[in-house]
């Protein structure tokens, strides 16, 4: 609430047709009287795969919860500036925040199965809101979200267990089963392999590449190398002299790592600070 | 090395230490109840029997009797008021946990903290003055209500406490999935803190069920039996005080069972309850 009435309120400018993909446009975000955000402006393109690197505290996740109006959660949050999903600001007022959280999905650092509920209970919920009820639809759609995550096989006979009574690496592609199971348009993952061994990294991996022909996948990672296994483009940000994150420098993932335009950014591929 | 040793011992004998205390405390408090359960026992063992359970009471001298309508009385009343008391009582709760980091959720706080310290005869007047008067008779309907009161804070308390452990990560991984609040509250965060919950709302019956202050002015008691909510009602607790109050050596003994009896009603609705609540995926 507070957040929409301190937005800048400039006449509403609609790009003419629809441009698909993310347009963020100087954003801005805080903690209270921190900020954790400065200005950051890119065009995340559709069906790619857009990895956000930076040292620990840059506000890498910071970035991600503000394209899904997850930021706003924190109590005392605000944001400024705009974010275009598909042409549309989801920061202008009047947008509910669940309808944009619906399109935008997201898989958290920490695999977070609800523990109370069943595997197939766990990717149902965010259908079963939906008003999808008939059983047979129900248990097609989860089966889909499972199998899309390359996680069905695994699971088929424990599909009435706890979702916590898997591993962790199944847990985090029951984590991804769930934000597809309700068709976003977007994929946002903060670092989605760091509780993860190798194996289950690079399922994930070859997850995040399967998945980039039907989503717009936005990646954090602290891993160089995953950076440029997985994703198109690459962002990357870095602490002010506040502290607050910047965008220093955006661009296709293959010549970031091999020809960086900035210092700072070859700095901090090459391992020289961080 | 002599000192890595040292410190080793040093640690595991302060573990030791720590661990005896902890089941010394355990000790005392378990031997307290089992001192109490098992001081009604005996003195009321000439009484418990079914016929204690299944008869009314006898006029002094005859033999035999029972407290079958303070029982029935005391299962209506407990019913009546956790009827009323735990639904308020769990959205007050959720309302604390979820909506009350501002003034309002302070002074509920507040007011909560300071009904469940107010003594159990004051709400007991206070619902003679509010039910009992403008209904013109004492009734079962006041006396749940004087109950439900007494519940209220509790498990309004407990709710709160309990739903806010529930983690930040499954809020925000039920927000994130376009789940609107109202429905992460009832069908994550609930569910999560489904125990305590459970836990507060037998630590409310428990508080209640041996009340007996409040009800003078409100249930009054009723050697006949049920006779519906708008009249009085007989309650194990009454029965206990009048009995216990009585110059009678067999009255004395009757309330002796009954005190019993209560307890072990309170613990097979704790036991049930618990049971029917944590069978899935335990
Ligand atoms: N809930 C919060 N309340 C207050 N400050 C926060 C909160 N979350 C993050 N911050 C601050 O915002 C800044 C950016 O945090 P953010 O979590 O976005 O960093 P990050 O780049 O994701 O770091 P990491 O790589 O360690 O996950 C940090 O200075 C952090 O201390
Ligand atoms: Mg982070």
């Amino acid at each position: 609430m507070v957040m929409q009435e301190e937005r800048t309120m400039e006449p509403q400018t609609t790009p003419g047709p629809a441009t698909r993909g993310i347009v963020v446009q100087k954003l801005n975000a805080w903690y209270g009287p921190l900020q954790a955000l400065r200005d950051v402006s890119l065009t995340i393109l559709p069906n790619r795969v857009t990895s956000v690197i930076g040292p620990s505290g840059c506000g890498k996740s910071t970035f991600i919860r503000c394209l899904n109006r997850m930021h706003e959660v924190v109590p005392g949050a605000r944001v400024q500036g705009k974010v275009l999903l598909d042409g549309e600001d989801i920061y202008a007022p009047g947008v509910d925040p669940v309808r944009v959280r619906r399109r935008v999905g997201m898989v958290f650092q920490r695999p977070n199965p609800f523990p109370t509920m069943s595997v197939f209970d766990n990717v149902a919920a965010g259908l079963r809101l939906n008003g999808l009820r008939r059983p047979g639809q129900m248990s097609d759609a989860v089966e889909r979200a499972l199998q899309q995550a390359a996680l069905w096989d695994e699971v088929k006979d424990k599909l009435k267990q706890s979702g916590s009574a898997l591993s962790g690496g199944q847990q985090q592609r029951l984590c991804i089963a769930r934000a597809l199971a309700v068709q976003p348009e977007v994929l946002l993952m903060d670092e989605p392999c760091s509780a993860l061994d190798p194996v289950a990294t690079s399922r994930i991996e070859d997850l995040v590449r399967a998945l980039k022909e039907r989503y717009t996948i936005v990646i954090v990672t602290h891993n160089m190398q995953q950076a440029a296994r997985v994703s198109d483009m690459t962002a990357f940000l870095l602490m002010g002299d506040d502290r607050a994150g910047e965008l220093i420098e955006y661009g296709q993932t293959r010549q970031m790592f091999t020809n960086p335009r900035d210092e700072r950014t070859e700095a901090y591929i090459t391992g020289r600070f961080g | 090395m002599t000192t890595d040793m040292q410190v080793y011992l040093r640690r595991r004998t302060t573990s030791y230490l720590m661990v005896g205390l902890c089941g010394l405390a355990t000790l005392v408090a378990v031997s307290i109840l089992l001192l109490v359960v098992g001081y009604t026992l005996v003195k009321g063992i000439a009484f418990l029997n079914l016929d204690f359970v299944t008869q009314t009471a006898q006029p002094l001298g005859e033999p035999g009797g029972g407290i079958r309508h303070e029982i029935i009385g005391t299962l209506v009343l407990v019913a009546l008021a956790s009827v009323l008391g735990i639904p308020v009582g769990l959205l007050a709760g959720a309302y604390l946990s979820e909506f009350g980091g501002g003034r309002t959720g302070l002074v509920v706080r507040l007011v909560a903290d300071v009904l469940t310290g107010v003594p159990s005869v004051v709400v007991g007047i206070f619902v003679y003055v509010l039910v009992v008067q403008p209904m013109g008779t004492f009734s079962a309907l006041s006396g749940g209500v004087a109950l439900a009161i007494i519940m209220l804070p509790v498990v309004a308390r407990t709710t709160e406490e309990m739903m806010r452990l529930v983690p930040a990560t499954y809020r925000e991984a039920a927000l994130a999935l376009g789940i609107p609040r109202w429905r992460m509250i009832v069908s994550v965060v609930m569910p999560g803190a489904m125990v305590g919950i459970v836990t507060g709302s037998m630590l409310g019956i428990a508080r209640i069920a041996g009340e007996t202050a409040p009800l003078i002015f409100t249930a009054l008691g009723n050697r006949f039996g049920f006779a519906g909510l708008g009249q009085p009602i007989a309650a194990m607790p009454l029965q206990i005080w009048r009995y216990a109050v009585s110059a009678y050596d067999t009255w004395h003994q009757q309330a002796w069972a009954a005190s019993f009896l209560l307890v072990m009603l309170v613990l097979v609705i704790s036991i049930t309850v618990r049971w029917l609540t944590s069978r899935r995926y335990h």
